[in-house]
């Protein structure tokens, strides 16, 4: 997956997680919690989808990571970059 | 005795507002003229490894009351809690904004609960070579016994206590008893009382049930659930709901609440006796006590509200409970049944069925156990209202019968305000 890839998976992750959520101006330097009402749980999830979709494991420690949608894809970046995005 | 003239109001408990969802309706007067109309809420199902079946299912519009997140966070029975809340709230007119939501008790009897989340769970990890790290973060919190009244607790931000009552198919009145003791006990000033039913939605009940023979079948939906029919074949599931708003007499009489009735009586006993098979001998005793506690004889009530399922052994069995009590002199007492309309709600039930009745005290109408063609002589109970509604006159008692496994029994007597 390219970057633009991971950045649609991710959205299209959270408007499953965030279904209330206007994604449309997201900024990607700024922090999810920030932007969106995105509680433990949430990440969470974002962490499960992408265990289910790409079998991505994500170690707890990193879970910072994910904090922005600009963190959360390049730290996805070297992960999923022989991996094909399902559409 | 639970209420008596003679007994300050502050111990008088009385129904002030009515929430629910029924396969037939999603509001009291739906209901309530779709009873009157014959109009049955079972459909065709289709559920995993089932297959095709009958169920009543509730169409309630789920984002009345809850954001898309809630829905998806939480489960389908306290998506149908937190609806039911809502529109009791609402129906009591009770100024919530500025109500003490310490002061709020919630009490859900529920059948079975964790379930559905159970199954959905263990189904999409066959997926995952049953690997376990791939078992959802949010089944703990959807499948705690205390989940529906622990949603509503957090959608109306109610911090008084909450908690389910597990019941069995007696939760409904159970939930309507334990909300009355509650502000007998001076626990809360507004008890939100009842049950709900998300039973539909996993495929073990259906199968447990037909397994048993206990499950029903029909060419025609809305034929298959007939209670007292020589040619009934057993249960319909159905999901739903019904919350009452419950509050002391002198609560309500303050704010000048519209009283819809009183909580003049109730019972629970056990049977003690079979894990699935009733005892009509215990149900007796659990009738028998609700009118004494009421200080009523058999004969002033008016309407009885039965629990029969569909299933040969249970309807019969309830009718001998019925003839024990009210014999041969009862000459104006009405019997009918709710699930020949909407099957049965599980949880809900005894809710629900009280609320289908609650309306009589108003309009003088006894609704009818509908799709009797042929009336099983075992359940040929004297004042059995069949078919058609009947025109009783004036109302004053309501007696709500509701039964379940492991013997357990509740009933509920509500007299007219």
């Amino acid at each position: 997956m390219t970057l633009a890839e991971i950045r649609e998976e991710i959205i299209d992750i959270l408007h499953d997680i965030a279904p209330d959520e206007d994604l449309s101006e997201l900024k990607d330097d700024v922090t999810f919690r920030d932007q969106l009402e995105l509680d433990s749980m949430d990440f969470l999830d974002i962490v499960m989808e992408l265990r289910k979709r790409h079998r991505v494991q994500i170690p707890e420690e990193d879970y910072g990571e994910l904090a922005s949608m600009q963190r959360t894809v390049t730290y996805l970046e070297p992960l999923l970059k022989d991996v094909a995005r399902v559409s | 005795m639970i209420a008596n003239p003679s007994h300050p109001n502050h111990h008088r408990i009385v129904i002030t507002g009515v929430g629910l969802t029924s396969p037939n309706g999603n509001d009291l007067q739906e209901f309530r003229q779709n009873l009157l109309q014959g109009v049955s809420g079972v459909v065709p199902y289709n559920i995993r490894y089932v297959g095709d079946t009958l169920a009543g299912v509730c169409d309630y519009d789920e984002l009345r009351h809850q954001k898309r997140k809630e829905v998806r966070r939480g489960t389908r029975a306290g998506s149908v809690g937190v609806y039911c809340a809502h529109e009791t709230i609402l129906d009591s007119g009770i100024d919530w904004e500025n109500q003490d939501k310490s002061r709020v008790g919630v009490y859900i009897g529920l059948t079975e609960h964790g379930n559905v989340e159970t199954e959905n769970e263990v189904y999409q990890l066959q997926g995952y070579d049953y690997d376990t790290a791939y078992w959802s973060h949010h089944h703990n919190p959807r499948t705690v016994a205390n989940n529906p009244a622990g949603e509503v607790s957090l959608n109306l931000g109610i911090t008084g206590p909450h908690y389910t009552i597990g019941a069995a198919c007696a939760a409904g009145n159970a939930g309507v008893i334990q909300g009355a003791q509650m502000l007998r006990l001076n626990e809360c000033d507004v008890a939100i009382g009842g049950g709900v039913s998300e039973s539909i939605h996993t495929f073990g009940i259906f199968a447990s049930f037909k397994s048993q023979g206990a499950l029903a079948e029909h060419e025609d939906p809305v034929r298959a659930s007939r209670p007292f029919d020589v040619a009934r074949s057993g249960i319909v599931v159905a999901e739903g709901g019904c919350l009452y708003t419950l509050e002391r007499l002198d609560d309500a009489r303050r704010r000048g609440a519209n009283i819809y009735g009183e909580v003049v009586g109730y019972s629970m006993n056990s049977d003690a006796s079979d894990f699935v098979l009733p005892n009509p001998h215990r149900q007796a005793e659990c009738i028998q006590l609700a009118l004494r506690r009421a200080g009523l004889a058999p004969e002033e009530i008016d309407v009885v509200s039965t629990h029969a399922t569909g299933t040969a052994s249970g309807d019969e069995q309830e009718c001998e409970a019925l003839r024990q009590v009210f014999g041969e002199h009862c000459e104006n007492t009405f019997f009918n049944n709710t699930k020949s309309y909407i099957g049965h709600a599980m949880g809900a039930a005894g809710a629900l069925e009280l609320a289908g009745n609650l309306t009589a005290f108003e309009d003088g109408i006894c609704h009818p156990t509908i799709n009797v063609d042929e009336l099983d002589t075992a359940c040929d109970l004297a004042g059995l209202v069949v078919n058609e509604p009947r025109e009783v006159g004036n109302i004053r008692y309501i007696l709500n019968n509701s039964f379940g496994m492991l013997g357990i029994n509740s009933v509920v007597i509500i007299g007219k305000f």
